[in-house]
């Protein structure tokens, strides 16, 4: 083996050894941090899992907001055929507003309520998450 | 008329950037003078098209001139000057005028410097960028010219996004874009010395001071980008792993990689191929980015057009770039010799180390960024790819980096011995790891590891440069050789221990930050880390083109006051959006940040954020350090090529033996 060879191989073989290393920690650190969307009607019929961390998305329902103790804070979400009930606890981002498209991150417990423990709302009025926007794409086509 | 005129420049620039990418190239294939001479002429008059172009759309803006639409859509007569300036490169027409433009000045940049280049090389490599900027130039012109008309004309603007309506961001983009486009110039070197079947030191040699200019600017960008999330988004983050964030952080990592690469491939002719494929990865990566940042089909603040021509454009314009030069790279390369590494103890293998860890990173970066929208593209339902994979990858590939980077200032090139570096570095590591774990004990509340092996790091990397810097010197007289060492050796000493200096930053915000959301009363007091806020109240104020309610925050220390604190709730009155305006008060050693939530109990009470975050400071400071280290390298002497040699062939250029 010419030392150009024996050089090239020791490369590769680095390279692949780099490579398995990090796609496997890619690929444990993307199994336990990935969040699949899910719409209110996905979460009422039972789609949605409870207990995992996931995205729920859709339309704050005008006149749901209602604040508790200190920032605790509930909303109905809806993707204009099903409703869900969000509880938070924090400060609620600045466009979160009714009749807005957001997306929250959290857990749906037992009793079919969603835990969120992030709202996102992003900085323009007329924006629609494209996620909330399909969902009620579907929800549109269905009722024609 | 001012945006008709316009249009026809940008149209003119076109023509002149065809001409600028193909009469050269050939010139240059046939061995043909006039034509390789064209190459100046085209670059310069199309530099001068697209600065006509640019003028245009900035005057229109100024005249207030609604008939256009994209001014319509992102500006307003109460706009501050400032905006009005800015404003140009708001939306997407605008930016990607913005970026022609500046692809346009690094040719006219790379014409103007490399008069001692050989005439050949220098036409393919200004053919190379007009051929980039014929793709950019006609992107514009079919798909988004910012010049468009409407009817009928309103008699008011939209106003430009209240989030871009701060300094931070006023200059973000330009500086962005001066890094992402800088790496056009390497990617043109890498394509010209591939056409030539040319890869030698000097071909290393020119680019190296190129990329790391481009490399310098898109640090600052990437810091400025950063800052201003932490004033503007108001939840005091500095990085969030948004798609759009990465999108730019890739180039830098694989750009990171290549300034390394550059340095062994000049000093000792190792590497060849390897980096020429480094630069033409960063410069497809930073096409990547604009695809996805202007694409629009990520879920983010920056996407702010959403048309599918425009993408499936970019898109057929990036597979062409990174097809036709990967395809390049696949029939040249195989011929390119380098010479081979002598030992694996030595300076150009850690580099290869070094190069091997970015390039992993940024392949498991690139993995959760478009993990999604291949999933989403494929059907197979729709997902998010959340900070905590980001985080878990990239800490222990970078913290072996950050380790590996200590010996980069005391290891020799070609050969080294384990135990002299082991003499050396071991007294170093022990002494930053007592430091490591003295310093949280000394200045902050509780133990923490995290940030002991941040301290630990951070105190080694500065440690091993100024040890570097030390020995580098020794023997004779200090003052003459410190004199004498090049400034690419002190550019990377700054710019390690600016490495040093953001590990700290990360390792003491992320362990010791205190973060509070509480609803307030005016009179209500807070403690926080020993700091007590009390609430004062709200009030309103009126700005130039918003109203916005003001809270007040008196921050104690020991029942003395050291800060007022005065967050700000804004309402611009044009797009009624509300805004978060952070009220901060900066430090060395702590940050107290404050904004205001929503109000409460008919704003009787209101929603605050209150945040303690030590040493946030050090982590822009760190990047700013890494920046002017890369400025100052690219300034060495040794680039400024004298014209005295420009007439010789390239394989004549002398390399001088002082280290980096």
């Amino acid at each position: 083996m010419t030392p150009r060879r024996r050089q090239r191989l020791v490369l590769v073989g680095l390279i692949v050894v780099g490579c398995t290393i990090a796609i496997g920690l890619a690929l444990l650190a993307l199994r336990e941090n990935i969040n699949l969307f899910f719409s209110p009607s996905q979460i009422v019929d039972g789609t949605a899992p409870s207990n995992t961390t996931i995205r729920l998305g859709g339309m704050v329902v005008a006149g749901s907001i209602q604040r508790g103790e200190n920032l605790g804070v509930t909303f109905v979400l809806t993707d204009l055929a099903e409703q869900v009930t969000v509880a938070y606890e924090g400060i609620l981002p600045d466009l979160f507003r009714e009749g807005q498209g957001i997306v929250t991150q959290g857990k749906l417990d037992s009793t079919g309520r969603f835990l969120a423990e992030q709202v996102l709302a992003k900085h323009d009025e007329t924006y629609m998450p494209p996620e909330v926007n399909d969902a009620l794409r579907k929800v549109m086509a269905v009722g024609q | 008329m001012i945006p008709e005129l316009g249009t026809f420049s940008l149209i003119l620039a076109l023509l002149c950037a065809i001409v600028q990418g193909t009469f050269p190239l050939l010139g240059a294939h046939r061995n043909h003078y006039h034509w390789m001479n064209l190459a100046r002429s085209a670059a310069w008059s199309q530099l001068v098209f697209v600065g006509l172009a640019y003028a245009c759309l900035t005057v229109s803006f100024l005249s207030h001139d609604f008939s256009v639409r994209y001014i319509a859509l992102n500006s307003n007569t109460q706009l501050p000057v400032i905006y009005l300036i800015s404003g140009v490169w708001a939306g997407h027409e605008g930016s990607l005028l913005l970026w022609a433009l500046i692809l346009a000045g690094w040719t006219g940049a790379v014409e103007r410097c490399s008069s001692a280049i050989p005439q050949e090389m220098r036409a393919r490599v200004i053919a190379v960028m007009g051929l980039v900027s014929t793709g950019f130039l006609l992107f514009i012109i079919m798909t988004s010219s910012p010049f468009v008309r409407q009817f009928p004309i309103p008699l008011e603007g939209n106003d430009l996004n209240p989030l871009l309506q701060d300094p931070g961001l006023a200059i973000h983009p330009p500086i962005l874009y001066l890094g992402y486009v800088g790496f056009s110039v390497p990617f043109a070197f890498g394509i010209a010395a591939l056409l030539a079947g040319r890869l030698d030191g000097a071909w290393a040699r020119w680019s190296r001071p190129w990329t790391l200019f481009a490399w310098t600017f898109l640090t600052i960008g990437i810091a400025l980008g950063s800052w201003w999330a932490y004033n503007e988004l108001g939840w005091g983050g500095w990085w969030f792993w948004d798609p759009v964030e990465n999108a730019s952080f890739m180039p830098w990592l694989v750009g990171t990689a290549l300034v390394h690469s550059l340095a062994a491939t000049e000093k000792r002719g190792v590497f060849k191929a390897w980096t020429v494929l480094l630069a033409l990865f960063a410069f497809s990566l930073s096409l990547l980015g604009t695809f996805l940042v202007r694409s629009g089909i990520l879920t983010s603040v920056h996407a702010f057009a959403n048309d599918p021509a425009r993408g499936v454009f970019i898109l057929i314009f990036l597979s062409l770039v990174v097809g036709l030069s990967l395809g390049l790279y696949a029939w040249r390369a195989p011929s390119v010799r380098s010479t081979l590494v002598t030992s694996p103890i030595s300076r150009e293998s850690f580099i290869l180390i070094n190069n091997i860890l970015l390039m992993v990173t940024t392949a498991t970066i690139l993995l959760g960024t478009l993990y999604p929208l291949v999933m989403d593209a494929l059907g197979l339902g729709k997902i998010s790819v959340g900070a905590p994979y980001f985080n878990s990858v990239f800490v222990p590939l970078t913290a072996p980096l950050v380790l590996l980077l200590g010996t980069a200032s005391v290891i020799r090139w070609k050969q080294d011995r384990i135990k002299r570096l082991l003499w050396i570095l071991t007294p170093i590591l022990l002494i930053s790891f007592v430091i490591g774990v003295l310093w949280p004990v000394f200045n902050m509340p509780h133990y923490s590891s995290v940030a002991i092996f941040g301290v630990t790091l951070g105190v080694w990397t500065f440690a091993t440069a100024v040890v570097g810097v030390w020995s580098r010197t020794s023997g004779g007289n200090r003052w003459r050789r410190l004199r004498n060492t090049p400034s690419s050796f002190y550019g990377m000493t700054l710019a390690h221990i600016g490495v040093g200096v953001f590990a700290i930053g990360i390792a003491l915000t992320s362990a010791f930050s205190v973060e509070k959301q509480v609803r307030m009363a005016p009179g209500d007091h807070q403690l926080i880390g020993g700091y007590d806020f009390r609430f004062d109240g709200v009030i309103d104020v009126r700005g130039p083109n918003y109203l916005a309610q003001r809270g007040v925050i008196t921050v104690l220390k020991d029942g003395l006051p050291v800060s007022r604190l005065e967050p700000e709730k804004r309402t611009y009155q044009i797009q009624r959006n509300p805004m978060t305006e952070a009220g901060i008060e900066a430090g060395l050693m702590r940050d107290l940040y404050v904004s205001l939530g929503e109000p409460l109990d008919d704003g009787r009470s209101w929603g605050l954020r209150l945040y303690l975050k030590p040493f946030i400071r050090w982590i822009w400071l760190g990047a700013l350090l890494i920046a002017i280290g890369g400025l100052i390298a690219g300034f060495d002497r040794r680039y400024r090529l004298p014209s005295g040699i420009r007439n010789r062939s390239p394989g004549t250029v002398t390399t001088p033996s002082v280290g980096m």
